[in-house]
């Protein structure tokens, strides 16, 4: 450290910028894929195109993981599944919407009844992989993207968590009221 | 056995009603059967020893549209021991709005693939089956609204808060950390991290 930076051992940066660096670094997926999309993502783990070089490793919970892959065709009857898959994640949080099926519909946009036309009708999304199903590079790509909008990132306050303590607070007040 | 024989054994069995209708032309020559006695028969073409159709190879519903009224469903069948098919149909008078759901009798109880199959056709095209262990939708959520291979189906336009046509929502999404002087159209979602409600 000390040949590197010939600056005595230490290093001296913004809290922000420390965070991020840890955030983007370790970026891990929840594991969950719901179509064909999730096939390249799959090719993406595994060792011919590796990510785990970027940090980015699957996980089996969505408590543990900081991004949702939405890889493939989010329908109806998935699409509460999805929503709650998103707000059990903790904060922070991001959204990869892989290909066009979860991005706006897909081939099903005009005669797909059962398909939800883009999964930011459900949650919000960060990422956009355009592509059908996108090719391994496309969502490195988009990883890579996903990285720089952590890098640009500053501190702030867990929304979600505020909303629930305040729904919390607002069921007890009306408990009250009603005893 | 040729398709003529198993329509004179059928007739020898059952009567001459039971056979609505035939159809000979064609690549595959079928019979329109009674809906009332379908069970019958084909539990006498699965148990009888000159046919054994043990083997329900595909149970098809089919939605003929408002202007014909009809609906129907069509059974293929094969027998593995005689190598034979054969094609029956039953047409049943489709319903009006508010009214119940055409019937047609269950064949699960003979062949067990038709579990599923009418399970399919009951989601997608909405013929109820009388006698089905568990009729229930199998493809749909199960608070799905309509049966969406009939003719005249209408899309809903929210399912649990979410909206069903395609619509400028599409158009106008984009990058969402894009400013919106940049792309110029509004966002739905100011802040991205905000959820939709």
């Amino acid at each position: 450290m000390e040949e590197k930076t010939g600056e005595g051992g230490l290093v001296i940066t913004k809290l922000d910028d420390l965070l991020n660096w840890a955030r983007l670094t370790a970026l891990w997926p929840m594991g969950f894929g719901l179509a064909c999309c999730a096939i390249e993502m799959m090719g993406a783990y595994s060792s011919g195109y590796d990510i785990d070089r970027f940090g980015v490793i699957p996980r089996a919970s969505p408590r543990q993981s900081d991004v949702m892959i939405v890889a493939g065709t989010v329908t109806f009857k998935m699409a509460d599944r999805v929503r709650r898959l998103y707000e059990q994640m903790p904060e922070p949080r991001y959204v990869i919407s892989m290909g066009s099926c979860s991005n706006c519909g897909g081939p099903y946009w005009e005669h797909g009844y059962h398909v939800v036309k883009g999964v930011d009708r459900i949650i919000p999304v960060d990422v956009y992989v355009p592509g059908c199903p996108p090719r391994p590079e496309a969502l490195i790509g988009g990883f890579l993207k996903l990285q720089e909008i952590i890098r640009k990132e500053t501190i702030r306050a867990p929304r979600a968590v505020q909303a629930l303590m305040a729904k919390r607070q607002l069921n007890k007040e009306q408990q009250t009221l009603g005893v | 056995m040729l398709f003529e024989e198993i329509r004179n054994l059928l007739v020898e069995l059952f009567g001459q009603e039971v056979i609505v209708a035939e159809k000979t032309e064609g690549l595959q020559p079928y019979l329109v059967l009674q809906p009332e006695r379908l069970a019958d028969v084909c539990l006498t073409l699965h148990d009888h020893e000159q046919t054994y159709f043990d083997f329900l190879s595909c149970l098809t519903g089919l939605d003929n549209g408002p202007e014909a009224g009809t609906m129907e469903v069509i059974y293929n069948l094969y027998s593995i021991p005689y190598d034979h098919h054969l094609m029956l149909k039953v047409i049943v008078p489709r319903n009006q709005e508010e009214q119940p759901l055409p019937q047609v009798p269950t064949v699960s109880h003979i062949w067990r693939t038709a579990d599923w199959h009418e399970r399919e056709v009951f989601d997608l095209v909405g013929i109820s089956f009388t006698g089905h262990p568990d009729m229930r939708r199998i493809l749909c959520a199960a608070d799905w609204e309509g049966h969406p291979l009939r003719k005249d189906y209408k899309l809903q336009d929210y399912y649990h808060g979410i909206k069903v046509p395609y619509d400028d929502h599409n158009e106008n999404n984009g990058f969402k950390s894009e400013p919106q002087w940049l792309t110029g159209t509004s966002n739905p979602f100011p802040d991205k991290r905000e959820k939709p409600a």
